[in-house]
């Protein structure tokens, strides 16, 4: 059978499962989005490529499957690049096309020339330039297994227009043996023995749960790991929902904006089990000072990550289930029941001080919002946040038990991921309650996307938290800056009209008591809605652990009485 | 100094490829050569990187991240041979041109091209070796250097890196070693 490459190229990602890419047209990948309407591909246009790259990214952190963006060449391509980035720092798996100049034209500056394969070398697992259609099969092939394999990550495919224009014969190969799946061996026994002999030795271990263990699947095991040797367990930010935040042994986020007494555990803790996790700077604060009493044990697909950041006793190398599975039965029960009370016990005044336990004083708190948003919708929704001070209220005030529950850009940082992440999870599990909590900076970045949601008659729930101002990089110049808030004001638009014209409903909320009953309805109206939640303008982030110093050294709550005077 | 053999699949872009990993990851490259190896469809290089033990570690593992990299080893430790490759052109007059000819006997060099007024020697070996001709050459005058940078090869039977078996340029990956144990 004689197919042109671009027949071959959706022949290929039909057989690789994808029913849905993201994506933007232009002159290069014109003959692919020709061949496109002859097979059973939903396509979603986005309004910049960007958001191609973070939906296609949002749809793989939802469902564990690779998530495709399509775009044009020059750019088309180089509008991908931030999306691709995300994907990379949070290993996400997703395969981005782009079309390219004709071969010939190639190194000659022609019109959209870009050398996008040059461009994304650093933010790819692997990308590709293909000229003949004779490659094209074998590619997709194996670009979705690099994506997915060991630690997944995002993958480029490059198609010059001669590439998608030129016909050869069609075969699928069987199955691709790419060096990027080298075979997973899993940690020597010897290794395994002398993690089996730290776990049974210690008096004070700590779990750190990561990413890692959403994306082996692991988040059953990891709990009967825990509950079986009785470790508390801390979450970094990509790692809630791997376990149930209800869970007794779940302590909550560690690291910079993480509670008081996790960040205290890790430093008097005598054993740390790090899994899918890579010990962060926003995770460590100082790593000249982090947990100094700790042996530590580092369970992660990526051999480099082992003692990259921190220096580990034992690093065992392999998918986080298969080893954590291959631990338990070789690990006796264990009780520490005196140091999970002892870390009870650092909670001190935590409670009393949380925003969220304070009296209604008239005045509307991003935490509040965020809180009854939880208790509202049962801690059930797939909530996506963007990055800023709402997205550490989001970590500290919802409460999420599912894994792929919280989607949010973490090693990136990404402004602007938020609401076109949200259309992707919203596409790959279109029964799911999908909520989008984003700061007025970071909405104003992408929100040329609530189009997409228009045309594409998406169902979204999209909580704006306004301030006023670049609220996290306000709170840095508040502490760090002598209060010199030098270009963190910010003027919007008005959201609800904004809205408005794009087709969507919208409502507003500037008092607490209207909180409850403005998410009741929007979550009782079919179909997407934005709400501008009018929030205290010089809210601050607490606890915090000012970066690159001890983690012990937090700053932490202010009392109810100091919060309660600065009220007045 | 880490002396690394790389085989890398024979593709457009992979010396980018390694380049920028080291690039990003902030490790110098002392010195790297690039060229074909036993087997059709790979490349061998030679990576020389300032670093030390921990390093190396790191290195060899971000080079098995990338996808065309079949196979790393670090021969630092075990017996090897690396060799370099000079050619140096020397100033001559009459007067001189004799005592160069006797020092480039003492070195095992050869000449290559004698001028009027310069020579060019070409000279194989260790590091240090080509080091101390070019400093008795200096006082003559070294009008031009170019040195191809180390080749480095493991001795004897056991010791020596084969591309996988049953490799087709293309897909057949290799196995990581996974030699690299973590405890302490």
């Amino acid at each position: 059978m004689k197919l042109t490459g671009a027949q071959i190229l959706w022949e290929s990602l039909v057989r690789e499962g994808v029913t849905c890419v993201f994506g933007y047209p232009g002159g290069a990948i014109l003959p692919a989005y020709d061949a496109m309407l002859d097979y059973p591909i939903r396509h979603i246009l986005v309004r910049h490529e960007q958001g191609a790259a973070h939906m296609a990214d949002g749809y793989a952190r939802a469902t564990g499957q690779v998530g495709v963006a399509i775009a044009t060449s020059g750019p088309g391509a180089t509008n991908l690049v931030t999306g691709i980035a995300t994907a990379m720092m949070d290993s996400s798996p997703i395969v981005c096309i782009t079309g390219q100049v004709g071969s010939k034209l190639i190194g000659s500056d022609a019109f959209q020339e870009t050398d996008i394969t040059g461009i994304t070398l650093p933010i790819t697992k692997h990308n590709y330039l293909l000229s003949n259609p004779e490659d094209v099969a074998a590619t997709v092939r194996e670009a979705f297994h690099v994506a997915r394999s060991g630690r997944p990550g995002p993958v480029l495919i490059d198609m010059t227009k001669d590439c998608q224009q030129k016909s050869c014969e069609f075969t699928w190969p069987e199955a691709s043996t790419s060096p990027a799946g080298r075979p997973n061996l899993g940690p020597k026994d010897a290794d395994l023995e002398a993690a089996i002999a730290l776990l049974q030795t210690a008096a004070r271990p700590m779990i750190l749960a990561g990413n890692g263990i959403t994306a082996s699947g692991a988040s059953e095991i990891i709990r009967r790991f825990a509950e079986h040797t009785d470790i508390p367990i801390g979450m970094t930010l990509l790692g809630i929902g791997s376990v149930p935040a209800s869970h007794p042994l779940n302590l909550g986020m560690m690291g910079m904006h993480g509670e008081a007494w996790v960040n205290q555990a890790i430093q008097e803790a005598d054993l740390l089990v790090a899994l899918g996790m890579r010990f962060d700077d926003r995770v460590t604060g100082n790593v000249k000072t982090y947990a100094l009493n700790a042996r530590k044990i580092h369970v992660e697909i990526d051999r480099s990550e082992i003692n990259k950041n921190v220096k580990v006793d034992v690093g065992l190398v392999g998918d986080v289930g298969q080893i954590v599975s291959a631990l338990l039965p070789r690990v006796a029960k264990g009780d520490h029941s005196e140091w999970r009370a002892h870390i009870d016990s650092m909670r001190g005044d935590a409670a009393v001080r949380d925003i969220k336990n304070l009296p209604d004083s008239g005045h509307l708190y991003a935490a509040h919002v965020i809180n009854d948003l939880w208790r509202e919708t049962e801690g059930k929704a797939v909530v996506v946040s963007d990055v800023g001070q709402h997205q550490m209220w989001e970590a500290q005030y919802y409460h999420h038990e599912q894994p792929r529950s919280l989607i949010t850009s973490g090693g990136l940082g990404t402004m602007g991921f938020a609401l076109p992440a949200a259309i992707g999870a919203k596409v790959a599990r279109p029964d799911a309650e999908v909520w989008v909590v984003v700061g007025d900076g970071g909405f104003q970045m992408t929100m040329c996307e609530l189009a997409t949601i228009a045309q594409e008659n998406l169902d979204i729930k999209v909580a704006i938290i306004n301030n006023g101002y670049l609220g996290m990089v306000r709170q840095w110049q508040e502490f760090f800056y002598e209060r010199r808030y030098a270009a963190t004001p910010l003027t919007s638009p008005d959201f609800v009209k904004l809205a408005e014209a794009f087709g969507l409903t919208a409502m507003r909320v500037s008092e607490r008591a209207n909180v409850i009953p403005t998410v009741q309805a929007a979550r009782a109206h079919k179909g997407t809605v934005v709400i501008d939640f009018r929030v205290e303008q010089e809210d601050t982030v607490y606890p915090m652990v000012p970066a690159g110093a001890d983690l012990q050294n937090m700053i932490r709550r202010p009392s109810v009485l100091a919060e309660t005077g600065a009220d007045q | 100094m880490m002396t690394f053999v790389v085989y890398v699949e024979n593709k457009p872009g992979v010396l980018t490829r390694v380049a920028s990993l080291f690039r990003r990851r902030a490790y110098n490259i002392e010195s790297l050569t690039v060229g074909r190896s036993e087997s059709p469809g790979v490349s061998r290089m030679t990576i020389v990187v300032d670093t030390n033990d921990e390093g190396a570690h790191h290195v060899a593992a971000h080079l098995y991240k990338l996808v065309n990299v079949l196979r790393v080893d670090n021969v630092t430790n075990r017996p090897n041979v690396t060799r370099e490759l000079a050619l140096i052109k020397v100033a001559t007059t009459a007067g001189t041109r004799p005592e160069i000819f006797q020092l480039a006997d003492v070195f095992r060099a050869r000449i290559i091209d004698v001028s009027a007024d310069s020579l060019v020697l070409e000279l194989t070996g260790g590091e240090a070796k080509l080091d101390r001709l070019l400093e008795v050459l200096e006082p003559f005058g070294v009008l031009e250097m170019a040195r191809t940078g180390t080749l480095a090869m493991a001795r004897g039977e056991g010791t020596a890196v084969t591309a996988p078996a049953g490799y087709a340029p293309g897909r057949e990956g290799a196995a990581d070693p996974h030699d690299i144990s973590y405890s302490v």
